[in-house]
């Protein structure tokens, strides 16, 4: 009801707004352009800009002797070398790329769906039946939010050291007879090290999009006789398609660039990720033209998977409003 | 019987109440407790929490280990004369490079942002729109992308912007200017224009109305993603890694990574780690109070400020 008149009032003054907006618009406009303008320009020379620099040093020479990259600004002047390179790295006789990039996505898919297991059933507990110990369950929820990323990774470096408590835990329990090296390089331990740093922010969506469904529809389904399953796949689940698909986009975008948590966990090159390969080469004298070129190709895959994101927020947010 | 196992026959049979004779089980009551849900969730929550704790244990370790305790001690915040956080210059340095970046980003990106988002709303126009499109975008580019772009301009095109403190602080404005920038449109948005016209109405130039009007009902927004700004600039990682160039201009995440990466893990690393969580839990905290303080009038929980202060909800 309260949410009803909201949007009612909303709207009317959305139209009234508008209508009244037209009597003096030069004036008005030249206010808010003002404001807005230190924004704009920052926006230009620090995101549009830098996108054009990474452009321009793909299409870009390097420098024979110290190896640095030489921009080049001039479209019509960009030569393919680092993209011949690049493709030499994906195709060629010494090619490298092809097998890191499976390995990254299936890193990534098998840390999101887990990530979106673990989490729904928490997230979905906490908005629908925690009732008045709400507050409680939202900080432990959230607590790991506030936790820097590294500490995180920190927590389980300790425990899975040879000597760590995992290991312990598991000769105590005569599971295993010698200690497991989980830090020497395996896949496992890299997707459950994903899945613990990115889960708090999935979580967060879930948790937010879980919460506004209005439980009259729940209600609803229970009350014409659906069992507990049931009303969960019939009622719930397609309601939150949208938030699972926006939680799914934000824990999956910044995994796919993740080259920190299995140099941390594994430090082999048995798993190394898409971007490690982007991180070395940024590192490496000679091989930032390249890093450019992984780059801009990488940005190219991600744009409709982000084009949707921005669009999902934008939905939900007029659906919020 | 777990409920799972009991609910697969629910699903079978209790679907059309009173089917009869084929019915094995009786229909369970469909508003009992979900326990093994709230099992489960407390389970969850072991795991997210006991790591991070005994991480924070292992920072008062007295010893070298990172995974065996040796007993309790102070030596790697203050005690040890070479190598505690106090007096080893580097962890010193980070702790104080960590908390100067996130002073400097949250003093620049907070009124940048605002100042956009109040103006990009008002002033309908190709440009705004197209340079709202460009800060969401922004908002959700891999970091790494992102911190490639920040590193290729500051080394290639902008070189009197060095590598190291302006360098990290540019790129952190850049990354966090969203945060005001979206949290105020969605303010403005709920908040309405009845106020702004009002006050318009009563003879007040837009400067007037900014001031007066606008900016106390923004306040608590403004304040919300000022908080966020901060405690975001503590826990980042990648740009920051990209755009640092020295021990004096390397923040806590970076120097916790190099170290533990490069083989010299230690309880100090813990004990970095720790101030890190001390500090965002500090600014969260300050920040809870602060939003429901000024948003006291208001109806609304403490539930709406914890998401708000996490950033979910405008």
């Amino acid at each position: 009801m309260a949410a009803g008149q909201k949007r009612l009032t909303g709207q009317e003054a959305h139209r009234r707004g508008r209508s009244g907006g037209r009597q003096q618009p030069g004036a008005h406009n030249l206010f808010w352009i003002i404001l807005a303008a230190p924004g704009i320009i920052w926006l230009t020379l620090l995101v549009i800009v830098p996108f054009y620099v990474i452009l321009a040093i793909a299409g870009g020479q390097i420098n024979q002797v110290f190896g640095y990259p030489v921009a080049v600004y001039n479209p019509l002047r960009w030569s393919s070398a680092n993209f011949s390179k690049a493709l030499q790295d994906v195709v060629g006789g010494s090619a490298f790329v092809g097998p890191i990039v499976a390995r990254t996505l299936i890193y990534v898919a098998a840390a999101s769906l887990l990530c979106l297991l673990i989490g729904y059933p928490a997230a979905y507990f906490v908005a629908r039946f925690s009732g008045r110990r709400k507050v409680l369950f939202l900080v432990l929820l959230i607590a790991p939010f506030w936790m820097s990323y590294m500490m995180r990774m920190l927590a389980w470096i300790d425990l899975l050291q040879t000597d760590g408590y995992i290991n312990r835990a598991l000769r105590f329990l005569h599971l295993v007879s010698q200690p497991v090296n989980w830090l020497g390089g395996l896949g496992i331990a890299v997707v459950l090290g994903l899945v613990y740093g990115y889960i708090p922010y999935m979580i967060l969506v879930l948790y937010a999009g879980l919460d506004r469904i209005d439980p009259m529809h729940i209600e609803a389904g229970r009350d014409l006789g659906l069992g507990r399953v049931r009303t969960f796949l019939r009622v719930t689940l397609p309601l939150s398609r949208q938030v699972i698909l926006t939680a799914l986009l934000i824990t999956v975008l910044p995994m796919l660039g993740d080259y920190f948590t299995n140099q941390l966990l594994s430090g082999t090159t048995g798993t190394t990720m898409l971007g490690n390969v982007i991180d070395d080469q940024l590192s490496t004298p000679g091989l930032q033209g390249e890093g450019a070129v992984f780059s801009v190709l990488f940005l190219l895959a991600l744009i409709v998977p982000m084009i949707c994101y921005v669009m999902a927020t934008n939905r939900s947010s007029r659906e919020a409003s | 019987v777990t409920t799972t196992a009991a609910a697969a026959p629910a699903e079978r049979t209790g679907v059309t109440p009173g089917t009869g004779p084929g019915r094995l089980w009786p229909r369970r009551n469909p508003w009992r407790h979900p326990w093994f849900l709230e099992g489960f969730t407390w389970l969850y929550l072991i795991w997210s929490l006991v790591p991070v704790a005994l991480a924070v244990l292992f920072s008062f370790n007295n010893g070298r280990s990172q995974s065996a305790w040796q007993g309790f001690s102070w030596r790697w915040y203050f005690a040890d004369p070479v190598n505690s956080v106090l007096h080893d210059p580097n962890l010193h340095a980070a702790v104080v490079q960590t908390f100067r970046l996130s002073i400097y980003t949250t003093v620049i990106a907070v009124p940048l942002g605002v100042a956009f988002a109040l103006g990009i709303n008002r002033w309908r126009g190709y440009t705004s729109s197209s340079f709202n499109f460009v800060m969401i975008l922004s908002f959700v580019i891999p970091e790494l992308i992102f911190g490639v772009a920040m590193f290729f301009v500051f080394t290639a095109l902008f070189t009197s912007v060095r590598l190291g403190t302006l360098a990290e602080t540019l790129g952190l404005v850049t990354w966090n200017v969203s945060w005001p920038a979206i949290i105020v449109q969605a303010r403005l948005v709920t908040i309405g224009r009845q106020y702004e016209e009002a006050a318009a109405d009563l003879g007040a130039p837009p400067s007037q109305v900014m001031r007066r009007v606008m900016l106390p009902l923004l306040t608590p927004a403004i304040f919300a993603s000022a908080v966020l700004v901060f405690s975001s600039v503590i826990d980042d990682f990648v740009l920051v890694d990209l755009l640092n160039s020295n021990s004096s201009n390397t923040p806590m995440s970076v120097y916790i990574y190099s170290q533990q990466r490069g083989g010299n893990g230690g309880p100090a690393l813990n004990a970095l780690g720790t101030i890190m969580l001390v500090m965002s839990f500090a600014v969260v905290i300050i920040g809870y109070a602060g939003y429901r303080w000024m948003t006291r009038g208001e109806r609304g929980s403490g539930v709406a400020a914890l998401t708000t202060i996490a950033g979910s909800e405008g």
